[in-house]
Parts: structure tokens; C-alpha cells; sequence
């Protein structure tokens, strides 16, 4: 049986109580709505650029600790990544908690994340977060896990 | 005293570990669990009767239609209907409902009639009566549900004028478990001249219904609520209501005679059951009412009352638990809250300790609305659980509270 501390690691916890990214940016050159109508979570996740750079990353939005933590988490890593780099990043973080164990190496502090690979029914509260931000990324004002 | 041992020990499924922990079913509000008799009628059914019903004269298809027939019996005297042709299978209480919406509603009503739901009802119960207003112009109106989880009766007079044309209503609340008094409100709507529609999906397998007493004209049940298996559900419907309605699917079995020039229709419930049905699930339905005849519905509900009083006490002594629409009327559904903690996370929780529950909107979204939350937790009871189920409910709850609250 998977272990539950695996899921719920301290900085998971942690950033899922107090997150640091919560609110809108300004400007807010970016925006996407993310919804995973299996628990009603509804995110929303803002973007400022500099050219191709991420300037900042914040979200708004109810959701359990797992979404949390990852938005705000996926908010931190981001700053001063390029587009593309982010694109990459979320693959390293799919195949993460999602693939087979051979992910790319990911900032350690989405690594935490690694728990959730055992826990097949949260995979869409880890993900929520990315999708959304590729969304309103790529323009596309909503995200849905389904 | 209920020997509590025995009836879990009828269901085969409740005996395992979810990792290292015996399993705490918390979920029948979602599907109960399976005695073996329902199981072995099944299997019995498919190793030695298996054969299409209403047509052939081979024996096989007379024993399937025997037992198929015979289940339509248990379940019209079950549920007190005066006559067993009332009773139509169908898929589950979805189907009835939508039966009801297309086949009676649709054809009935026009742009000046009101169909009247509640704020608490499951989306089964909306979204039919949705497609129905969309259909023929009449306007949805909805009575608000209190503080306390039980409907505004006040509220429920004042809507119902002339206009109604149909009530519809969850008997028992599948979100919190609110029982609402159906007989009165069948009574008030038949003053005013309106059909009524309940959705009895949460109540057969929990309480003594006895549709001639509610006087409804309409009454969906679902197989797998009541120790059934899925798939398979009834519609009551009121004689001379079905005598006159048009079929709602056309097939085979449904007719008594077709020609291309002119078809015409077989006999009530024949007339609605089109195609081949679900034959051992209506079999397996009827073992699950032989079932609960053997238990009855004074211990169940009794024991159901008891494990509510005490599911509600052990949730209480937790700090930072909120139930949420606990009435004074209800089944055995407790919904709560956990203070800063997500329904999700309770779940994942629960789950890591054996404990089954459900979390989300409960296909209630605007119930959960009502109440100002996404989701909420819910465990639901049935007579195989115990009060050791629902300690481990609050070892489990009390944990969620440790990592996260």
C-alpha cells in the first residue's frame, strides 16, 4: 500500500496552507480557468510576460491540498522561465506523476510531487494546475481534467 | 437485537483489507453492497435459465420469464402498489424519471406550466425537467431547502399555484439524507391539479415505502441503492396514467402487432419495456427484495437511526468538524466538513485507512451551492455497518485533521 506521507510531504502541506502565489498578477497578460468536475475545484491561474519570459505566476481559486500546493509550487518555479522551458517543465512533471518512474529530472520542488504516482485517483489534482497554465498560455481560456 | 455478524457476513465483498486495514464501507448511499443470495441469483440465472423472455415456448424461456415476471411481483408488493402492471423496469431511477419527463411531461405541458423541483435535489431530478422546459416552454421553479437540510414546506404552498403542473421530488435527500415528507406533499399538489414525480432512489433500500399511502402518481427506484445489482431500476406509474401515455421507445416486445401501414401497442408495463430487458438484473432485483422482506424494514431502520445518532456524536467530539444539513427527519447520510481541509484530501485519507466514503457535489450541485461549498464529505449507512465502522470514521477523520487541518 502506498504510503501517505509520500503524498502529503511537509512543503506539500505547507504551501497548501500558506501558499505564497495566491492573487492576480499585474499586468496580467495570461489567464486560464481550470476546472475538475470530479471534486468542483475551479482554478485560476494569471500570467505576466517579459517577451518570452514569465515575469510572474499566480492563482486564485478553491481546491484540496494536492492543487494547492501544486499551483503555488508551479507558481515558484516558473518565474523567469521561458515559454518554452515551461512547456518542458510540465512534461518533466507529467511524466512525473503520471508516467513510469523515468522522468527528467524536475526542480526539487516539484519532485515532492512524486507521491502522487501512487495514488492514481489524485493525478488529476497534481496536473490541474499545469493544464491550466498551458491553457491560458497557449490562449485557450479554460482547462478541464476530463 | 440485530445480530449485526450475520448480515455482514452476507456480503462477500465487505470481507477484505484495503492495505493493511479491514474495509469500512461508508459509500451505499452510491451503490450499496451485495448480499450473496443477490449474486448467487444471478449466477443461477445465467447457468441454468438463461433465455429470452415473452417469446419463446421452450422451457428455458418460460422459467427466465417466470423469474422475470415474478420479480415485478415482489416489487409491486413491496412497495404497496395496487396492481403489479404499475410496475415498469427500466435502467435505474434516471431512466424513470426521464421516462416520466418525455413520455407523460413533454406531450402535457405547454409554455404556461410550471414544473416544481427542490433546491436539494440530485441532478437526475433536474436536468430531465431541464430538457423538458426547453422542449415546451414551461418555466422550472425550485423550493428552497433550510438551514437545517430539510425544505421550506411554507415556501413549497406558496409556489404551488395553478400553474403547477408537475412536482418532483427526492423522498430521501441523496446529498444529506433529509426525508422529506412525501405524502403531504402529494396531497397539496393534487389540490392544485399537479402530477407528481418522486425519486425514490435513496429510500427502498433504507425505509418502508408504500406508494398507495403517498399517493404519488409517479415513483423511481433504483436496483443497485437496494441491494440490487446495477442497471436495473422500476418506474411506478399509476394505471390509468400509463393506460393513456404513448410509448417511449419503440421495439421489439413493446407491440402487440406491427404492420407497415399500422402498429399497434401491447398491454401496460409491456408497452414501456421495449427491447430485450435486463433480465438478470430483474432477477437480482427481486432476490434483493426477498432479502430485505427477510431482515425487514423495522431493524433496518432502526439500526440505521441508531448508527446516525452515533456517527453524528463521534463526527461532533472532533474539533473542527461542521455537519452540514443534519434535519431532524433523515436516513442514514451524515455530510460534513472538515475546517480547512478539502473533501479530497479527507477522502484520500479515509480511503488510506479502509474507510470508503464520498466526497465531491454529490451530483448536487446547487444543493452544495445552497450551502455556500464545492463539496463536502459524505458517509452513508446501511445495515451492514457497524458502530466499530464508524469509530474507524473518526480514527480516519481525526487523522485528515493531524496532516491538515
Amino acid at each position: 500500500m502506498s504510503d501517505l506521507r509520500e503524498l502529503y510531504l511537509e512543503m506539500v502541506t505547507d504551501h497548501a496552507k500558506s501558499p505564497r502565489h495566491r492573487g492576480k498578477t499585474d499586468p496580467c497578460d495570461c489567464i486560464g480557468t481550470g476546472h475538475n468536475p470530479l471534486c468542483g475545484d475551479k482554478i485560476v491561474v494569471t500570467i505576466s510576460l517579459d517577451g518570452e519570459t514569465i515575469d510572474d505566476v499566480k492563482f486564485d481559486g478553491e481546491g484540496c491540498a494536492i492543487s494547492t500546493a501544486s499551483c503555488d509550487l508551479m507558481a515558484e518555479v516558473l518565474q523567469g522561465k521561458t515559454i518554452q522551458e515551461a512547456k518542458k517543465l510540465f512534461q518533466g512533471f507529467h511524466e512525473l506523476v503520471a508516467g513510469d518512474g523515468t522522468a527528467e529530472s524536475v526542480p526539487k520542488k516539484l519532485s515532492v510531487f512524486s507521491g502522487v504516482r501512487e495514488f492514481p485517483m489524485r493525478v488529476k489534482c497534481a496536473t490541474l494546475a499545469w493544464h491550466t497554465l498551458i491553457a491560458a498560455l497557449d490562449g485557450n481560456n479554460e482547462a478541464s481534467t476530463e | 437485537m440485530l445480530n449485526t455478524q450475520i448480515i455482514a457476513d452476507s456480503f462477500p465483498a465487505l470481507h477484505q483489507t484495503i492495505g493493511d486495514n479491514r474495509l469500512v464501507y461508508l459509500d451505499s448511499a452510491a451503490t450499496t453492497q451485495k448480499p450473496q443470495c443477490v449474486i448467487d441469483a444471478i449466477t443461477n440465472y445465467y447457468e441454468h435459465d438463461n433465455a429470452n423472455i415473452h417469446r419463446g415456448v421452450h422451457t428455458l424461456s418460460h422459467r427466465a420469464t417466470k423469474k422475470y415476471e415474478n420479480a415485478r411481483e415482489q416489487i409491486a408488493k413491496l412497495l404497496h402498489c395496487s396492481r403489479h402492471e404499475e410496475v415498469i423496469f427500466v435502467r435505474g431511477a434516471t431512466e424513470a424519471i426521464n421516462l416520466v419527463a418525455q413520455a407523460y411531461a413533454r406531450p402535457r405541458i405547454g409554455e404556461d406550466d410550471v414544473i416544481l423541483i427542490t433546491e436539494m435535489e440530485h441532478h437526475s431530478n433536474i436536468v430531465p425537467w431541464q430538457l423538458v422546459c426547453e422542449q415546451t416552454g414551461a418555466s422550472l421553479e425550485v423550493v428552497p431547502v433550510q438551514d437545517d437540510g430539510s425544505l421550506d414546506m411554507e415556501a413549497y404552498k406558496s409556489l404551488l399555484t395553478e400553474d403547477v403542473a408537475i412536482v418532483a421530488m427526492a423522498h430521501v435527500s441523496n446529498a444529506i439524507g433529509t426525508i422529506n415528507p412525501v405524502k403531504e406533499i402529494c396531497a397539496l399538489a393534487k389540490q392544485v391539479g399537479a402530477t407528481t414525480v418522486i425519486d425514490g432512489a435513496q429510500a427502498v433500500g433504507h425505509l418502508q415505502v408504500d406508494i398507495s399511502d403517498i399517493d404519488c402518481d409517479f415513483y423511481a427506484i433504483s436496483g443497485h441503492k437496494m441491494f440490487g445489482p446495477t442497471g436495473i431500476g422500476c418506474l411506478f406509474g399509476k394505471y390509468d396514467l400509463l393506460q393513456e401515455m404513448e410509448p417511449w421507445q419503440g421495439g421489439g416486445d413493446m407491440i402487440l402487432s406491427v404492420s407497415f401501414e399500422e402498429t399497434t401497442w401491447n398491454a401496460v408495463p409491456f408497452k414501456f419495456e421495449a427491447g430485450t430487458p435486463n433480465i438478470a438484473g430483474a432477477i437480482g432485483l427481486g432476490a434483493a427484495v426477498s432479502w430485505i422482506h427477510e431482515i425487514g424494514y423495522d431493524q433496518i431502520c432502526k439500526h440505521e437511526q441508531e448508527l446516525l445518532a452515533y456517527g453524528r456524536e463521534v463526527l461532533l467530539a472532533i474539533d473542527g468538524v461542521d455537519l452540514i444539513g443534519a434535519s431532524k427527519h433523515n436516513a442514514g447520510v451524515i455530510a460534513f466538513t472538515l475546517r480547512g481541509v478539502h473533501p479530497h484530501d479527507v477522502g484520500t485519507i479515509l480511503d488510506h485507512a479502509g474507510v470508503a466514503i464520498r466526497t465531491g457535489n454529490h451530483c448536487a450541485e446547487p444543493l452544495m451551492k445552497r450551502f455556500g461549498l464545492a463539496a463536502t464529505c459524505r458517509a452513508s449507512l446501511c445495515i451492514y455497518n457497524t458502530r466499530e465502522d464508524l469509530d474507524s470514521l473518526g480514527v480516519g477523520v481525526k487523522e485528515a485533521m493531524r496532516i491538515l487541518g
